[in-house]
């Protein structure tokens, strides 16, 4: 397991680089000089000139990307530029807002899933695998920007039992880790559903029937366990798509995270601040695609020694 | 030959509702989708306005008729395109091997460890809103899973002993590829590209929604329901029907592309 955990940090490594790399290189694709699209056409040559040096613009490429990483080893993002606050500290304020969105979609999607996948599985052609499966592929083809809306529409604004926006006690976090989870539960379901109907085929699944096991017991506790390589596989790869989900998530219910903050600075075209969320959300899924993968392992002699 | 599921065609169905809608989208629309009318704005849906009218008294279905054009050109431009080049640089990458797959699948993982959304999200931002810049940031996001797929394919096709028949016989490579293993990826090609479609939908209206997508000027279905979000208690059909339209269109490339991936692979059925 060590020689195995060594190597995915080793090959974790220029992964990371890369994705550093490119969201430092997004401002090359601005069109035109940047330093104009941020300050407006009309700004002074002096603060135009300025702000070209601090953003290394008057220096050639290769030297700028080495000053980037330099200063990411001290967790240096540069300045923001509307409220001249270090990126750093802008952005860390808003992580245990995000944090706790993901976390609760993660939840949710989790308890939904996985539940809903198995009882699928184990009622073969019942009307529970029927809306399983209905579940799986509705639920995979709707919009959050357009459940997120339609829930504040019937439970926020029609029923009122729930808030319409922001970040507050436990029933402002409903609605919007709803409208994050919906997707990922809908995979789940299809994932578990899948996976759990090759494990209850198994001869240990007739075994511990037969030796009088409580079926419930046999399909959460036994069965599941072995059918949890392909939900975790699918967790990992999903969770990119969770992370960015927040940007619109958070957009629509005003939630003061990390989502919101990279949507204005685009809007306000605060480039160093978009380059840092982009920076900080690549990295989480990176770092959570390696802990997948080490957890599968840890889980797998096969993946380990293979 | 094992025979279509029903829900390939009931998503073929949704399709050809939508792309009806689309094509015909000036003879079904009763209204100039642009027209504004202030003295009836959040009008809700009338047997005039089937869908009401939105925050400046715009027919809502006229706009949801012109919205489906942009989604099915803007993705059928993406998907193509990505399976394009993800054809090319994938069958060159699993067919060369060596150094060249080598390159190309570390330059793969690169992109690969980027949320696709998120990727395209900043790509869009940076170029600004227009259509070009929302299919060339889409394009850059999408061809690496069409990559990946055929890179696959083409690594376990290519010792199939009719590949070395067909060297020994004389086939260069360029042959080899167009002739004995191309026509092989087809199916799964397909497939990925139904999912594509959906995917770049789906990508397409939120980019728009957070007004990162297609410019004002254009009616999209994103922009509709991020309009729409603002009137949610006036106007609540604002919000209802280009929704119900982006579920519909990628709810049946969804059924279509599971259909056709349990009619290709019966085992991934079960």
């Amino acid at each position: 397991m060590f020689t195995y955990t060594l190597r995915r940090l080793l090959s974790a490594l220029p992964v990371l680089l890369g994705v550093s790399a490119l969201s430092f290189s997004l401002l090359a694709f601005v069109p035109g000089d940047p330093v104009d699209i941020m300050l407006g056409d009309q700004a002074a040559t002096a603060d135009k000139d300025a702000l070209r040096r601090e953003l290394g613009l008057d220096r050639p490429f290769g030297e700028r990307l080495a000053g980037f990483y330099s200063g990411l080893s001290r967790l240096d993002l540069g300045r923001s530029l509307q409220s001249r606050r270090p990126v750093s500290e802008e952005i860390l304020e808003r992580v245990p807002a995000t944090i706790e969105l993901t976390l609760g979609a993660m939840f949710l999607a989790l308890s939904i899933g996985i539940p809903f996948g198995v009882l699928a599985a184990v009622r073969r052609h019942s009307w529970v695998e029927k809306a399983a499966l209905a579940y799986g592929l509705v639920g995979m083809s709707t919009p959050g920007f357009w459940l997120g809306p339609m829930l504040i529409l019937g439970f926020a604004i029609q029923l009122d039992w729930l808030p319409v926006s922001e970040r507050g006690g436990l029933e402002h976090l409903v609605l919007p880790s709803l409208t994050l989870a919906l997707g990922l539960s809908a995979i789940l379901t299809q994932v578990t559903r899948a996976s759990m109907i090759e494990v209850v085929r198994e001869d240990y699944v007739n075994v511990a029937r037969a030796k009088g096991l409580r079926p419930f017991k046999i399909w959460f506790k036994h069965a599941l366990a072995n059918a949890m390589m392909p939900i975790i596989t699918i967790i990992g790869l999903q969770f990119g798509a969770l992370l960015t989900g927040t940007v619109i998530v958070e957009t629509i219910f005003d939630w003061p995270g990390v989502g919101t903050l990279l949507f204005q600075a685009i809007q306000q075209r605060n480039y160093p601040l978009v380059q840092g969320c982009v920076l900080l959300i690549a990295t989480t899924y990176v770092v959570v695609n390696l802990i997948t993968d080490l957890a599968y392992a840890a889980a797998n002699p096969k993946v380990r020694l293979g | 030959m094992k025979r279509l599921k029903p829900k390939f065609y009931i998503g073929i169905i949704l399709i050809l509702i939508t792309s009806f809608l689309a094509v015909f989208a000036p003879q079904i629309a009763q209204h100039d989708p642009t027209a504004m009318d202030l003295s009836k704005r959040h009008e809700s849906p009338t047997s005039e306005n089937w869908m009401g009218r939105d925050q400046n008294g715009a027919d809502v279905f006229a706009q949801v008729a012109y919205g489906a054009r942009v989604s099915l050109r803007v993705a059928f431009t993406v998907v193509l395109l990505s399976a394009a080049i993800g054809l090319i640089i994938g069958s060159l990458a699993g067919y060369v091997g060596g150094w060249a797959d080598n390159l190309i699948m570390r330059f793969l993982d690169m992109f690969y460890a980027f949320p696709g959304f998120l990727l395209a999200l900043s790509l869009v931002a940076v170029l600004g809103p227009s259509i070009g810049n929302l299919i060339f940031a889409m394009c850059i996001t999408g061809w690496t899973g069409f990559a990946r797929l055929v890179r696959g394919e083409v690594l376990h096709l290519k010792n199939r002993e009719y590949v070395t028949g067909a060297t020994a016989a004389g086939a260069g490579p360029m042959r080899i590829l167009t002739r004995h293993i191309w026509p092989n990826l087809f199916g799964i090609l397909v497939v990925q590209m139904t999912f594509g479609m959906s995917g770049t939908i789906i990508t397409e209206s939120g980019l728009s929604f957070l007004g990162l997508g297609a410019p004002p000027t254009v009616p999209t279905w994103g922009q509709l329901l991020n309009s729409g979000r603002r009137i949610l208690v006036e106007a609540p059909h604002v919000s209802l029907f280009p929704g119900l339209a982006i579920l519909i269109l990628v709810l049946g490339f969804n059924l279509v592309g599971d259909g056709l991936r349990d009619w290709l692979n019966p085992r991934s059925a079960n």
